[in-house]
């Protein structure tokens, strides 16, 4: 890893020699590692170093943004003036306002030293441990255990200096038998606190000695547990809790500031600064993050802003600028979902006849402005009757507006829990959905999968 | 370079590592986006590395970093070998390994005009004409224009001693339209949606794509979808336009053809298939009439390379034959399983991310009928266009799709315009009921650039060549309330 100083230092260097009006720099490093197995052997186990620097620079409301991993002397310095030079040949935008201003940044650790442990030989080992409980059980196991640090650093000229560095880890597991499969995962920035009997014991329950049956879809009571929750959460985030999605008018929230649009046990928020989930003290614009409630009490609140969402509107950004150039919009990526007062079971208990959900799989918009999306139950869906779970259900599609089953939500879970796919493409930045299990009265389901 | 990369594989042998493989690539992107008359994003990148594969006994092992030199290749090395040699610890399976012919090749993607000597104010021009074009029309509240190019540089070597260096040219470009009026938002786009339509091929190919020609048809056609009627709730017979079957093709055949997922590697994140290698050779995927390709040497294909990052050379293999699935998407290590040699599918999205089993272009082949035939020939059902949305089931076996737009079919004519359509099915079902393709004068190359699989994610390019076709009792309008 580059360090505090030597990345602040590079990043500083380049904007004293920029001649744009507004220049900013990003440095973004990456140590990572990821082992994959797949029927109770390893295939892949791979590991990345890398880092990218991204640089934006303003002359007269024309904006450039360039990057590249080749950080020698000679290769920025070019890389600055080919910035400038295809700045220099765009159309002014005349909504840009301006880079973000300097603003306190809360001092918070994201990075546990612990993560330096986990070298090959031990976490081949704990997923070697993995391999003997499940096959105790005659079961499989796939799944993924990944690693990382991250160093993100962020100087602009208006005297930004920012610096953090994150550890993570995330572990997801799915374990099958001939009939059925199972899922559970673990994230943390500390991978003390992995505990892979724990997760084995999760994903365990799920898969039962007994074939699964096919039920007619329909309109069901659903329990959902967090993991589905976290997908329809993050998909409101994706589509409408955000300022670009609202200055668009493409934003379910559009004319609906104010008005109760989901039930009133729900509240959803983002806070960068909750222990509870990955903690971010600033965004990618070197930006506090501040907390920003979208549904409080089922009531439409607020939304997101970077600098340029915020500079259109004369509002200050909260903090959410993802890493640029980003063309989606200030989507949050620390979203919370208040608890309730129930407890999983007792979500059970309380169903007449309807179906528990583990986990949705490959879901996608249908209408945005009304938040339907489809998608797939996976890797643990259950009938319940009179108040049991009876038999476990080959997956169903679901067609459901978020918004509509969030109006029917009649019980919440105490517990919460942070969901992460560990998703990563091209640069990585583990993010965490904090969330409760759900009861929902009457949820869509429009198809069954045939196998 | 060859010096850096020789050194590796000497210290390979001297490990008597069973295989080892090393990738250089260096790719450059340029993509414009422009929005309601603004550059809403101008993305110069570069990215440089080498990533290197160890098999030491049954255990894979990988490393990669950006800097490039002898010290630090040295050191990759040894990362990989360690990873390679801890992972053979516990695996049980044997691995095999398909030898192949060494190659010393050079390959290059060709093309008339090079992106990349387009002048920035060219590319930008183009976009705003098309966006100007469509911000004409008032209730368009997003207009929307990209354009991409891409350079990769790419040098294969293996201790089989294979020497490849390929270099690949990709572009395209696209435009949409977008009308909201209250909670009704509709788009239209061209040529395709999520960016457009790409090849590889010079920027003579987005010159051909005739952008500014269209910009008017798909604002107005916006604006029409706000007033459309929604697509009704109902089993019928279904057409669908060259690119929403791309997709089609892609997610119900592409990637349910994979051997990877069939044996399955990538349960733990896309998922399974439903296919099983037994099915090889008798299974009933489709109708008689379809008949699919893997190829990928087809000039200009997105998903066309010379050589695959195994070092296999491209292939064009048959998939399914008059129905009949033939043939599964296979590497070195997988094809054993279905008695076949490697189809050359294995390829990697960047040097720092491990080989998977790819989509190259995975083409339907043209029927006979015309897309006037075909709805001349439909009584009733519904004619759907460019794809909005997706979903599979990890199986690959229930999907659904919206698409932008779609026409109602009455007595062989297109009638009334319908918005927000979505149909969806079982795959197998599905496929045995298409009865009409259309031919090769309706027949084209879709280039899609967001193909995610693996984990860390992966994105492929690849191409679907698919012309109109026809499928009997599906059901379209899902959510209906």
């Amino acid at each position: 890893m580059i360090g505090e100083d030597r990345s602040v230092n590079l990043l500083k260097r380049i904007i004293q020699q920029s001649t744009a009006d507004q220049t900013e720099a990003l440095l973004f490093t990456e140590d990572s590692s990821l082992t994959r197995f797949a029927n109770s052997s390893i295939h892949q186990h791979m590991s990345e170093r890398n880092h990218t620097l991204i640089l934006r620079v303003v002359i007269d409301k024309k904006i450039a943004i360039l990057t590249t991993n080749i950080i020698d002397r000679l290769s920025v310095k070019d890389l600055l003036n080919k910035a400038l030079s295809i700045a220099r040949a765009q159309k002014p935008n005349e909504e840009f306002i301006s880079l973000p201003r300097p603003e306190p940044i809360p001092k918070i650790s994201t990075y546990s030293d612990n993560i330096q442990r986990l070298n090959p030989n031990r976490k081949i080992s704990m997923i070697n441990n993995l391999f003997k409980i499940v096959s105790e059980k005659g079961l499989r196991a796939s799944g993924s255990f990944s690693n990382g640090v991250i160093e993100v650093s962020i100087v602009n000229s208006l005297g930004i200096e920012s610096y953090q560095k994150y550890s993570d880890i995330f572990f997801h597991l799915i374990l099958e038998n001939d009939y059925l499969s199972g899922y559970s995962s673990f994230v943390s920035r500390d991978p003390d606190l992995l505990n892979i009997e724990s997760i084995a014991n999760e994903a365990m329950k799920k898969v039962w000695n007994k074939e699964a049956i096919e039920i007619e879809p329909g309109e069901f009571e659903v329990v959902l547990e967090p993991y589905a929750v976290s997908e329809l959460i993050s998909f409101l985030g994706y589509l409408g809790f955000h300022a670009l999605a609202v200055q668009e008018g493409r934003s379910f929230f559009c004319n609906n500031f104010g008005n109760k649009m989901v039930n009133d046990r729900v509240t959803i928020y983002d806070d960068g600064l909750d222990p509870e989930g990955l903690q971010v003290p600033f965004d990618f614009e070197g930006v506090p993050k501040k907390r920003v409630s979208f549904f409080e009490k089922g009531i439409a609140k607020e939304v997101t802003y970077d600098s340029f969402t915020a500079g259109r509107e004369g509002k200050s950004s909260t903090g959410h600028a993802l890493i640029p150039p980003n063309t989606t919009g200030p989507i949050p990526i620390n979203l919370f979902m208040e608890g309730g007062d129930s407890s999983l079971e007792e979500m059970i208990t309380s169903v007449r006849r309807g179906i528990y959900v583990t986990r949705f799989h490959y879901t996608n918009v249908v209408e945005p402005m009304k938040a339907v999306i489809t998608g797939m139950t996976r890797d643990g869906t259950f009938l319940i009757e009179k108040g049991e779970i009876q038999r476990p259900l080959k997956n169903l599609r679901f067609t459901e507006s978020i918004l509509r089953a969030l109006n029917r939500v009649t019980l919440i879970s105490k517990d919460r829990r942070i969901c992460s796919e560990g998703t990563v493409y091209t640069r990585r930045f583990i993010t965490g959905t904090v969330v409760p299990a759900i009861k929902v009265d009457g949820f869509n389901f429009s198809g069954v999968s045939k196998l | 370079m060859k010096d850096l990369i020789n050194n590796i594989l000497n210290i390979a042998k001297i490990k008597r590592v069973r295989y080892t493989d090393i990738r250089i690539i260096r790719r450059k992107t340029e993509e414009i986006e422009v929005k309601n008359g603004n550059v809403e994003a101008l993305i110069e990148n570069e990215d440089y590395g080498f990533g290197i594969r160890v098999l030491v006994n049954n255990g894979w092992g990988f490393a990669c970093s950006s800097k490039i030199n002898k010290r630090e290749m040295e050191t990759v090395f040894n990362k990989a070998f360690k990873i390679a040699k801890a992972s053979s610890k516990i695996n049980r399976e044997n691995i095999f390994l398909q030898p192949i012919k060494p190659e010393t090749e050079k390959y290059k993607t060709e093309f008339y005009i090079d992106p990349f000597t387009i002048s920035l104010e060219r590319k930008l021009n183009l976009l705003f004409r098309c966006d100007e074009i469509i911000r004409r029309n008032n209730k368009i509240k997003i207009s929307e224009g990209f354009l991409a190019s891409y350079k990769t540089e790419k040098i294969f070597a293996s201790t089989d001693g294979s020497y490849i260096e390929q270099e690949i040219v990709e572009c395209g470009a696209g435009i949409s339209a977008t009308a909201i009026e209250g909670e009704d938002v509709q788009v239209r786009s061209y040529p395709n949606s999520f960016g457009g339509n790409f090849a590889t091929k010079g920027y003579e190919w987005i010159e051909s794509l005739n952008l500014q020609n269209n910009a008017e048809r798909i604002s107005e056609e916006a604006t029409q979808l706000l007033l459309a009627k929604p697509c009704p709730s109902k089993i019928t017979t279904l057409i669908l336009d060259g690119s929403q079957l791309a997709l089609q093709i892609h997610e119900s055949i592409g990637h349910a053809i994979e051997l990877d997922r069939i044996l399955g590697t990538e349960i733990s994140y896309a998922g399974s298939s439903f296919i099983r290698p037994e099915m090889v050779g008798n299974f009933k995927y489709a109708s008689d009439i379809v008949n699919v390709v893997a190829d990928a040497t087809y000039p200009g294909g997105l998903g066309s390379f010379g050589y695959d990052d195994e070092g296999v050379k491209a292939k064009r293999v048959q998939i399914i034959s008059n129905g009949i699935l033939v043939n599964l998407l296979t590497s070195r290590e997988t094809a054993h399983n279905i008695g076949r040699e490697s189809n050359g599918t294995m390829r990697a999205d960047g040097w720092n991310r491990i080989p998977l089993i790819r989509m190259t272009n995975i083409n339907l082949e043209p029927g006979d009928w015309s897309l006037e035939g075909m709805i001349e020939d439909t009584d009733e059902g519904v004619f759907l266009c460019t794809n909005r949305s997706w979903s599979i089931d990890d199986k690959r076996i229930n999907f659904q799709f919206g698409t932008e737009i779609g026409w109602e079919i009455k007595d062989g004519r297109l009638v009334d315009m319908i918005k927000n359509p979505t149909y969806t099915g079982i795959t197998p079902k599905f496929w045995n009921s298409c009865d009409a393709i259309a031919g090769r004068d309706y027949w084209q190359m879709w280039g899609i650039l967001n193909c995610g699989k693996g984990e860390p994610g992966q994105v492929a390019h690849v191409g679907h060549g698919a012309a109109p076709a026809r499928f009997r009792n599906v059901q379209i309008g899902v959510m209906k309330r």
